[in-house]
């Protein structure tokens, strides 16, 4: 694993703070979103924020799948499960998630037969070994993962398989994104693009932020020095006043996708009119669902789902959180009534939600640097 | 003008650290209604289902403080008595199999509470059907086991039960020693200025036999850390008396101890990621499961909490017995953040390090 140390060279990203420190106008703030849960989950795992200066600040954006995913789908995924005929089988991270009766760890404790899988093909297993039974996929996540989720499906079509179904929750970052942008709660400077989507999308569905909102966006890897140097990036930009799509990522991410990735999901899912995003509301044009094609894999039409909206708990701020609009630390229920272990909001759950980064890597006291400190002071006394 | 609004916001982000703070004192309640697998995994649920559960029923002044063993002080000795019970899937997997684990891990609850290691138990669960060859194996590297740690195995049971209702075989072992220098060990004892050390690389254990289920399709030349650590332990206490505290580092791993020790002394520890001693086929397997090497388990490797000024000459003591060959400081007790395990990460940044959360390795041990 050596290239893994070269992305995390304490003198190499010394150096990169201070090429943005220099680039810091006096009395500016500024304000960048990244939007992947893998980058706040770097970010706060690296400890990268020492390495910024105070003018800056990072926003947490909606690109971690867990907690976007709004209640009532969890409650319809519940649902399915409690059938006798049905193995639910989910990726890891979906089991502490809570839904109005607890998480499919719940579930599973209670003796409902839900599966942990690392990836869909592992449904695929389960399925061969229990024809009798019906094994459903809780397909959750971004264009990252909905290419392994088509590939599993045409698999399946393939071998003829009649008991495997998909429950797709699957979500697009775009229509997200432009969400954030046209909300007047926010004012952003710029964008971190999420790395592992743009390996499948590319760069190019970026580049309205840049021409239309004038904002810059760097797609970025998922190493610290990755992200410093995207912030880097930025920063110059701005300096130079320009709004680009650019891509820093270049080693994996290519500029226009992966167009077999694409094909798989183009072939087996189609647009929804619209879904709902916990935090977001509805956004139209925002999730997947599978083709009528593939019907035969749709368990929201092989099987009754109760499909109810359901309110988020009252307690709950992950909508603004999710946004950008609250700092994990400044919800009402952080830390105390809301940890990783008793969950009341997704963004706890997911490794990659704000708050569970926050809570478990970021949760202290941080001593200032006296040069940012006195920043700060003349900031807010020039404001 | 110093009293900025970036300043006011620091005040209010501290207001709420410290409300967590409290929070976290508070007394553990078990929320759920049924055991899961986290209440297993030796981190937080683990934590709140002891305190909550049998430290409630069970409270006296021996089993107050956690520590891997009692001190039991009958006339004329102190004794140490621990038991340990070993689930491990698969029951074989490289470097050992789950009889010297059942040895071993009893043994080495003992020897870092500073006893010498003499008896052990041995209890057996057993499902119908599992091969007598198998039993046969394991017993032997039981007794391969006992005789390198100069342990005796003096009684026993066995228990069966129906195909499907245990997976093979379990065992439990429980071992008494006795404690025949003067000393006093205690992760409450940890002081300001103390150094803290491993014995040697970590998460080996965890690794290997999560990768000896074979369900990841990830292959990595790793072996278990397995051994009995009474003579490393005996080399580090002739060397340095004045030892502080020692664990070993099996379920939850390095982090789990540290933070036993912050919250036990009520003290604060800075480790630094750089000076953790991982093998690169431990670390590359971690990366690619998104597992932290500090939350995977070891068998064969402690954690030392010793006096600063006396930390090179235990890592030296440490180095000199073979168990012990990359023994190394990984960070220091202070006196700011007490309760909080700071993590100085290899990137140059800071991090906290908390207890483990669910349960990303089960059955390690
Ligand atoms: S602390 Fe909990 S409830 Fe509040 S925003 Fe975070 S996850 Fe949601």
């Amino acid at each position: 694993m050596r290239f893994v140390d070269e992305f995390r060279d304490a003198d190499k990203a010394h150096a990169l703070a201070a090429k943005i420190a220099a680039l810091c106008e006096p009395g500016r703030q500024y304000k960048f979103m990244e939007v992947c849960g893998g980058h706040t989950h770097t970010i706060y795992k690296h400890g990268l924020e020492d390495y910024l200066p105070e003018a800056i600040t990072l926003v947490h954006g909606p690109g971690c799948p867990v907690c976007v995913i709004p209640m009532g789908r969890l409650d319809d995924a519940m649902h399915l499960a409690a059938r006798p005929d049905v193995i639910m089988t989910s990726f890891g991270d979906m089991m502490r998630v809570p839904g109005s009766n607890g998480s499919f760890f719940d579930a599973k404790a209670n003796g409902t037969d839900i599966r942990m899988v690392y990836s869909p093909l592992d449904s695929l297993k389960i399925a061969r070994q229990n024809p009798d039974r019906k094994v459903v996929f809780m397909a959750i996540g971004f264009e990252t993962t909905a290419p392994s989720t088509a590939m599993t499906m045409l698999r399946a079509a393939a071998e003829g398989l009649g008991n495997f179904s998909v429950f797709c929750n699957h979500i697009t970052i775009i229509p997200a994104i432009k969400a954030i942008l046209d909300s007047p709660d926010l004012r952003l400077d710029g964008f971190i693009g999420p790395g592992h989507v743009s390996t499948v999308i590319g760069c190019r569905p970026y580049e309205f932020i840049a021409r239309s909102y004038r904002k810059p966006v760097v797609v970025a890897g998922f190493e610290p020095l990755d992200i410093l140097q995207s912030i880097y990036m930025l920063m110059l930009q701005l300096a130079q006043d320009r709004s680009q799509v650019e891509n820093q990522y270049s080693r994996v991410v290519p500029w226009n996708g992966n167009p077999v990735a694409l094909k798989a999901i183009g072939e087996t899912m189609e647009l929804r009119p619209y879904f709902e995003w916990r935090g977001l509301g509805f956004i139209s044009h925002s999730a997947l669902k599978v083709r009528e094609k593939y019907a035969a894999m749709d368990a929201e039409l092989l099987f009754e789902v109760p499909g109810v909206r359901v309110a988020d708990p009252k307690a709950c701020q992950c909508g603004e959180v999710l946004k950008g609009v609250l700092k994990p630390w400044e919800c009402k229920v952080f830390g105390t009534a809301c940890t990783p272990e008793t969950p009341i909001g997704t963004c706890m759950v997911s490794p990659e939600g704000a708050c569970a980064a926050y809570y478990n890597y970021g949760r202290m006291h941080r001593t200032r640097v006296p040069e940012a400190a006195r920043a700060a002071g003349s900031r807010a006394a020039g404001s | 003008m110093t009293a900025g609004r970036a300043e006011q916001v620091t005040d209010r982000e501290q207001q709420v650290l410290d409300r967590i703070d409290r929070a976290r004192r508070r007394r553990p309640r078990v929320r759920e209604e049924r055991v899961t697998m986290s209440h297993g995994a030796g981190g937080k649920a683990t934590q709140t289902l002891i305190e909550a559960v049998f430290l409630e029923e069970f409270r006296n002044p021996l089993l107050e403080p956690l520590e891997d063993a009692a001190e039991l002080r009958v006339p004329g000795a102190r004794l140490a008595l621990t038991t340990d019970s070993y689930v491990v899937s698969p029951l074989f997997f490289p470097g050992g199999d789950i009889g010297d684990l059942a040895i071993n891990g009893t043994v080495n609850d003992l020897s870092v509470s500073g006893a010498t290691p003499l008896y052990l138990s041995a209890g057996f669960i057993l499902e119908e059907g599992f091969p007598v060859a198998d039993l046969v194996r394991v017993a032997g590297s039981m007794r391969v086991a006992a005789a390198a740690a100069g342990v005796s195995v003096v009684t026993g049971d066995t228990k069966v039960v129906q195909r499907g209702k245990a997976d093979g075989c379990y065992i439990n072992t429980a071992g008494v020693g006795v404690i025949d220098r003067d000393i006093t060990l205690g992760a409450a004892r940890a002081r300001p200025g103390d150094a803290v050390i491993v014995s040697g690389p970590i998460g080996d254990h965890g690794i290997t036999v999560m990768l000896a289920r074979g369900e990841l399709d990830i292959e990595a030349d790793v072996c278990s850390d397995t051994a009995p650590l009474n003579g490393l332990v005996a080399a580090l206490l002739d060397a340095v008396p004045g030892v502080r505290a020692m664990r070993d580092a099996t379920r939850g791993g390095v982090a789990t101890i540290l933070n036993e020790i912050a919250v036990a002394a009520g003290v604060g520890v800075l480790a630094s990621e750089d000076d953790i001693p991982v093998r690169p086929e431990v670390r590359g397997a971690c990366e690619l499961l998104g597992i932290d090497p500090m939350y995977v388990a070891c068998e064969g490797r402690l954690v030392a909490v010793v006096p600063g000024d006396q930390a090179s000459e235990a890592v030296r003591a440490l180095r000199g017995h073979p168990l012990g060959a990359q023994a190394a400081v990984i960070g220091e007790v202070t006196a700011s953040q007490p309760g909080i395990v700071r993590l100085t990460t290899a990137f140059g940044g800071t991090r906290i390090v908390d207890l483990l959360v669910g349960d990303p390795l089960p059955r390690i041990c």
